[in-house]
């Protein structure tokens, strides 16, 4: 075939090779390998910063009084420390990190769709991150008005410090959309002549969800931010009642965004946790089409739901009971994606490994972050606890508990495949133990904190609470703690640690058909599928079906 | 990949101007990509109208008291340039379908002739208006939704500028070769399509 002759005289152009090279990570570089790892150790390195604001937000709320940072600097902690997790570290790290490793290698193609618009949109996260911790140090101070940054508070709060949160906020946002249109893209385009949507694996169906979010929901941020900036700068009033204007209309535009974006931290998390379990539990995957479904089903209701933040900005009644009633439809599809998983599990053969743990630890948090969603979805109870410890208690459970968990379940599953090295599995169940026992100490008090009318964003409290905050407290502790283990571990297994093998884990997707790391044009020709994505212990079954065990109706594998 | 649909000649071809990266042996999806970010754009659009539908409908009088009439004759013929500059610039896709690289460098001058005269056409209206970017509610989302149209058809000028000076390079655009004319064109009707929606929206509602 003609291309076999052309490769090598192609290669000779690109004399960089993998592996050991790791000057190229610092370049603009357009190998999607790369530019996912660049996004992971990027977004890992925000995560810290974000991670050493939450502990000096505890440090100050471990006692009642004001004694570790004044009150104004506190506003700052805590709103740079949400805006930082979210735009610098899960975003990027779902989505970015590891949509761009894994797509085109799961997909059986060489590279996203558009590898230079990709390294262009990971090169807008490093400034965008500085810019926003920049302005800690100019006069004013960093912005401190919550990462919702609602008008008019956000209007009278240090303007600097204000301008540059919603400038770095649209740098990345950008960024976010120009990687979602790569993936749909690449996602739509680019798979390996005959891999159908059906039969891709779940991680692409949770990207592709995940990517329309991106796509339609992150410019009415845009739009809003835009309109803020206006008001704070230019004098006019689009959200300040003084001048007629009507801070309502933002709530609606930042959260038609910010709701959706929540399902973009978690859908690229489902997805992996979709590869990681029926890997481990040596199974094929539970109700392959109703999780690939589920993830449509939780894009589109994610779209349609959003006032559920609001139920206290005086939305009327009639509204409220149609997004309270949309929200609670959305544990729909979610329960689907949980039971599949259980059932994935149940009767396997479990490898319980660091990536495992991680893994069921993000299904059995999730999970209590979920149900205490569908609490506040409900508009009486969301009234009693609204604005209190409550809220910070389950949206911590849902994006720690379930985007960080699974995170670091993706970290530890594609270790070998990213670095060519395994990961040290003791110091990786020791980081399992300090991260799930720091977490629940840490986030499970808040539940009785909030129902107790503890509210949120107070640097100084009721006495009556002091205890419980103290616990929380020696929570984070921990939980700062427990990042130690895991970076040591990785950076010396990624500099010496045993080499690995190109399928440590026996897993049947395609990345796991190439070398440990691969090389760099992935697939020297298009791979040709010889089993779908999760027929484990199933070969025998499949018999003269030529379709994927996981379509495969029930009486199929009876009649062979 | 998907090797089978590109001949060996073309592979060559892509990688000898290889951007140390990877090699582009695929079809080509810039336009797909393209659509994509109209998908965004519109959002952005969205957003905005939507916002300003709300301020009206949550705002007793509207326009507020006191807000100047718009006069209707210079956004009118304002309009009729920008829409009819759509079909100029489509001609010019028809003349590279000929090979006629002359013919597209005629018909996107006159293009961004037009688009030119349009934002002239804004500024003047701009400077006779009776309100300014702060008088009220009405007149802020005005100059804002307005200005943010015309920050797009500046960026289209720049695009069309960027192709009529490429297209100065024999060769660079042919019958096979004209992604950045078919992608300029599409974006100028995209932000000729925006603003028949805000001219409905600010000046006929």
């Amino acid at each position: 075939m003609a291309q076999l002759q052309v490769r090598p005289l192609a290669e000779e152009n690109f004399p960089e090779k993998t592996g050991g090279n790791w000057k190229k990570y610092f370049t603009f570089n357009t190998d999607h390998k790369v530019i996912g790892i660049q996004y992971l150790v990027t977004s890992f390195i925000f995560f810290l910063i974000g991670g050493a604001l939450a502990t000096g937000v505890r440090i100050e709320l471990a006692t009642p009084d004001v004694d570790f940072v004044s009150r104004e600097l506190y506003n700052q902690l805590f709103t740079i420390h949400a805006t930082v997790m979210i735009f610098l570290w899960i975003v990027p790290a779902g989505t970015g990190a590891f949509g761009n490793y894994l797509l085109p290698l799961l997909l059986g193609c060489n590279d996203m769709a558009f590898p230079r618009l990709n390294a262009i949109a990971f090169w807008m996260i490093p400034p965008g991150g500085l810019l926003l911790m920049g302005s800690f140090f100019i006069n004013e101070g960093a912005a401190a008005s919550g990462w919702t940054s609602y008008p008019p508070l956000s209007l009278v709060n240090g303007k600097s410090g204000e301008f540059i949160w919603i400038l770095s906020i649209l740098v990345l946002g950008t960024s976010s959309i120009l990687g979602a249109i790569n993936f749909l893209t690449t996602i739509i385009k680019m798979r390996t002549p005959g891999m159908k949507f059906n039969n891709m694996p779940l991680f692409c169906w949770a990207m592709f969800a995940a990517s329309i979010l991106i796509l339609v929901s992150t410019p009415v941020l845009a739009g809003a931010l835009i309109l803020l900036s206006f008001d704070l700068l230019a004098g006019t009033s689009f959200f300040n009642p003084s001048g007629g204007g009507d801070p309502v209309v933002y709530q609606h535009m930042f959260w038609f965004y910010s709701h959706p974006a929540v399902y973009i931290m978690i859908l690229p998390v489902f997805g992996t946790i979709s590869e990681i379990l029926p890997v481990h539990a040596r199974k094929p995957i539970f109700g392959y089409l109703a999780i690939a479904y589920s993830s449509l089903a939780i894009s589109f209701l994610g779209l349609i739901v959003w006032a559920h933040h609001m139920f206290t900005s005086g939305t009327p009644a009639w509204l409220r009971m149609f997004f309270m009633i949309a929200t609670m439809v959305i544990a729909v599809p979610t329960g689907i994606k949980v039971f599949s998983w259980l059932a994935t599990l149940w009767g396997g053969k479990l490898r319980l490994n660091s990536a495992m743990l991680f893994a069921m630890g993000f299904i059995s948090m999730f999970v209590i972050g979920g149900l205490s969603g569908v609490m506040v979805a409900s508009v009486p109870f969301d009234i009693h606890v609204h604005d209190t410890y409550f809220v910070v208690a389950h949206l911590h459970y849902v994006l720690f508990g379930g985007s960080v968990f699974g995170l670091y379940a993706s970290i530890y599953h594609w270790f070998p495949k990213m670095t060519g090295r395994m990961i040290n599995e003791t110091w990786g169940r020791i980081h399992f133990v300090l991260t799930l026992v720091g977490f629940n100490l840490c986030f499970l008090p808040m539940h009785y904190l909030g129902l107790m009318g503890m509210p949120r964003r107070v640097a100084e409290y009721d006495p009556q609470f002091a205890t419980i905050n103290t616990i929380c407290s020696i929570g984070s502790y921990i939980l700062a703690v427990s990042t130690i283990p895991f970076v040591i571990n990785a950076v010396v297994c990624w500099r010496s640690g045993e080499k690995a093998p190109a399928n440590p884990w026996n897993g049947l997707t395609l990345e796991w058909t190439l070398s440990s790391p691969p090389p760099e044009h992935n697939f020297p020709t298009p791979p040709v599928l010889k089993t779908g994505p999760y027929d484990y212990g199933t070969l025998d079954k499949r018999g003269s079906k030529k379709r994927p065990i996981s379509q495969l109706r029930a009486s199929d594998i009876l009649s062979n | 990949m998907q090797g089978s649909t590109v001949n060996s000649e073309q592979v060559i071809a892509v990688s000898q101007d290889g951007h140390g990266g990877h090699l582009e042996d695929h079809p080509d999806h810039r336009i797909f990509g393209l659509f994509m970010f109209f998908v965004a754009e519109s959002f952005i659009f969205l957003g905005l109208f939507a916002a300003y539908l709300t301020f009206r409908a949550v705002t007793p009088a509207w326009p507020p008291e006191g807000t100047p009439e718009l006069e209707l004759l210079l956004p009118g013929v304002n309009s009729i340039i920008l829409i009819s500059s759509s079909f100029v610039i489509h001609k010019a896709e028809e003349a590279i379908k000929e090979n006629d690289v002359k013919g597209v460098q005629l018909w996107f001058a006159i293009t961004a002739a037009m688009g030119a005269l349009f934002l002239v056409g804004q500024g003047y209206e701009y400077a006779h208006l009776e309100f300014g970017l702060t008088t009220n509610l009405f007149a802020s989302t005005f100059y804002v939704l307005t200005g943010f149209h015309g920050l797009h058809v500046t960026f289209g000028l720049l695009l069309i500028g960027a192709v009529l000076w490429r297209s100065r390079k024999e060769g660079h655009y042919s019958a096979d070769s004209k992604f950045g004319i078919e992608a300029a064109e599409l974006y100028w009707h995209f932000v000729d399509v925006i603003w028949i929606i805000l001219f409905i929206l600010l000046y006929l509602l």
